[in-house]
This record gives C-alpha cells, structure tokens and sequence, in this order.
C-alpha cells in the first residue's frame, strides 16, 4: 500500500496523515504541490488538511491550480484513489472532483473539537470496515465546514450512496455543528473512488488522543 | 482599463455573514433594514485593449477562479 500526501504552503496536517497510515503499515510519500507527478505505484492519494495557500479568496480555490494537481486529476481519472480530508476536501470540491461546495460554518465560528458521525454509506472502500449506522468520535477543526449542494444534486448524492457520513451525536441522532446540508459531513464521488470530509480521522489513532475510531475508516484501503 | 467584480453567494444559498449583520444592525435599533448580503469585491487593473474583451477575459477568470460558480454568482463591471 503507497499513499502520496499532497503538501501546498500551508498545508498543516500531512505529517500527522503519514503518521497514520504508516501506524497502519503503508508506506508514504510527501508531495510537493510542485511536483507534477506523482509516483507510479500509488494506490491512494492524500491531499491533506490545513489552509492551503491561507485560503485566500476562498478556501482550497488558489490550490487547486497547483502543477500537483493535475497529476491528482488524472490519477482519479484512471479509476485512482484519492481522499481529501478537511482542506482536502474543499480542494476536491473546488476542482470538481468531488460535488457540492463549502462554505463559511452557519455560526461563523472555527469549531475544534471531537464531533460523533454516522456511518450511511459504507459500500465503498473507505468505509467498508465500518456498517451502516455506525456512530465514530473523530475530530473536527475548520471554518468553512458547511457543506452545500443544491437539492436536485443532494438526491443524485442519496440515490447513487455518495453520502458517506452524517453529523451526529453519541447516539446517532443528527447533530449539526456547522449547518451543512443534511448535516453531511462527508461524500465520494459518483464512480467512488475519490472521497472527502471534513473531521480528521487521522487524529483519531490511538485512544489516548481521545479517539482510535479513525483507523476503523482509514482501514478501508487496505482491504481489496 | 479596471474591471470591479463582486461576488456574492446566489440567492437561496444561506448568507451567515448577512445574517450575522443584519442582526447587529438589528441590536444597533436600525430597524429599516429587509436583508443584508455580505460579498466581496475584486478590482482588477487590466491591459485589455477594449471593453469587450476586458469583459470576456474576467468572465474567465471568474468562472475559474473568483466565483465558485456552485455556490457564488458574480457581477462585472468594466470602468475605464
């Protein structure tokens, strides 16, 4: 298993992703945004979270022009595997690879704290080794974690299982910390290999950082 | 030549930043006011010979850049 994790200026959160799937025996690559290739053998590509190029004018828009991300593109385009976590998931939506946008939290505060999920979708690869209605503790910190899709594109979302997870409470019931549509947290693209969302299950690997629900998710590339 | 385009999210997305402002206007007692919407303006200085073509360059440039156009509309104006 080859994971390449994309790094931008800015981005902050690409040690703590190769920490992770190291833990989980991958071996791991840092990509400058420079680059405009990424390794032949990799199986999953990261773009990880942080404030890409400061979020200027909107957040992930500048990093998507990156020479880097072509090489993402065309990955994905050949069936590839990429998972946008937090940044990287505004920088999926604002290249098209993933739908719908985000936008500024609905109570314009930066929220940093351990939120639950509902697993909806799980007949995908990256959250195969979890069933539906699963509920997971894993962190979220962002600012613009509103995620928005207009509702012709939310049905085509329900309708071909592109909803990955919901926000919600330690009992699976919806709570919404950032006024997301649906209170969607996460989504993959209609040929379900690129996948995005917004808390951190990187930061969710070991108990004592509070959570080790993360690996659960991130367990789901290494399975066939 | 200078282009002013201001983006705003389109109407019938949540404007929390109109809101927030709106609702401080409130408190402030400026009871006048139906709806606030908060954008953002860019003013580009350009080298574009016309008006037309000014025009059809920022429309590129807004449509790949400046806007996004899933949750955003712009507007142009070319000023010389």
């Amino acid at each position: 298993m080859k994971v390449s994790i994309i790094q931008f200026p800015g981005t902050n959160c690409e040690y703590d992703t190769q920490y992770a799937f190291e833990k989980l025996g991958a071996t791991t690559e840092i990509v400058w945004h420079k680059e405009t290739s990424i390794a032949a053998d990799t199986d999953l590509v990261v773009v990880a979270g942080g404030f890409s190029y400061g979020d200027y004018l909107r957040s992930g828009a500048i990093a998507r022009f990156s020479p880097v991300m072509q090489a993402v593109e065309a990955h994905a385009a050949r069936g590839g595997k990429v998972l946008g976590i937090c940044n990287g998931f505004q920088v999926l939506t604002e290249s098209r690879l993933l739908p719908g946008a985000l936008k500024r939290n609905e109570h314009l505060h930066f929220i940093s704290r351990h939120h639950h999920l509902k697993v909806v979708g799980n007949e995908n690869t990256f959250l195969q080794k979890l069933n539906k209605g699963d509920v997971v503790n894993i962190p979220i910190a962002h600012h613009d974690g509103n995620y928005y899709i207009d509702p012709e594109g939310l049905k085509a979302l329900y309708d071909n299982d592109q909803v990955l997870l919901h926000y919600c409470d330690s009992e699976g019931n919806v709570s919404n910390p950032n006024g997301s549509v649906d209170a969607i947290a996460g989504v993959c693209n209609a040929d379900k290999n690129v996948f995005g969302l917004m808390p951190h299950p990187e930061r969710a690997m070991e108990s004592i950082l509070g959570s080790a629900d993360g690996k659960a998710m991130l367990e789901g590339f290494f399975a066939s | 030549m200078k282009a002013i385009v201001n983006v705003f999210l389109k109407q019938g997305v949540l404007d929390s930043q109109g809101k927030a402002v709106h609702h401080a206007l409130d408190s402030l007692k400026f009871d006048g006011v139906n709806d606030v919407r908060v954008g953002k303006q860019i003013v580009l200085d350009l080298t574009a010979a016309d008006e037309a073509s000014a025009k059809a360059e920022v429309t590129e440039m807004c449509e790949s850049l400046l806007a996004n156009t899933v949750i955003e509309d712009y507007a142009i104006e070319i000023v010389s």
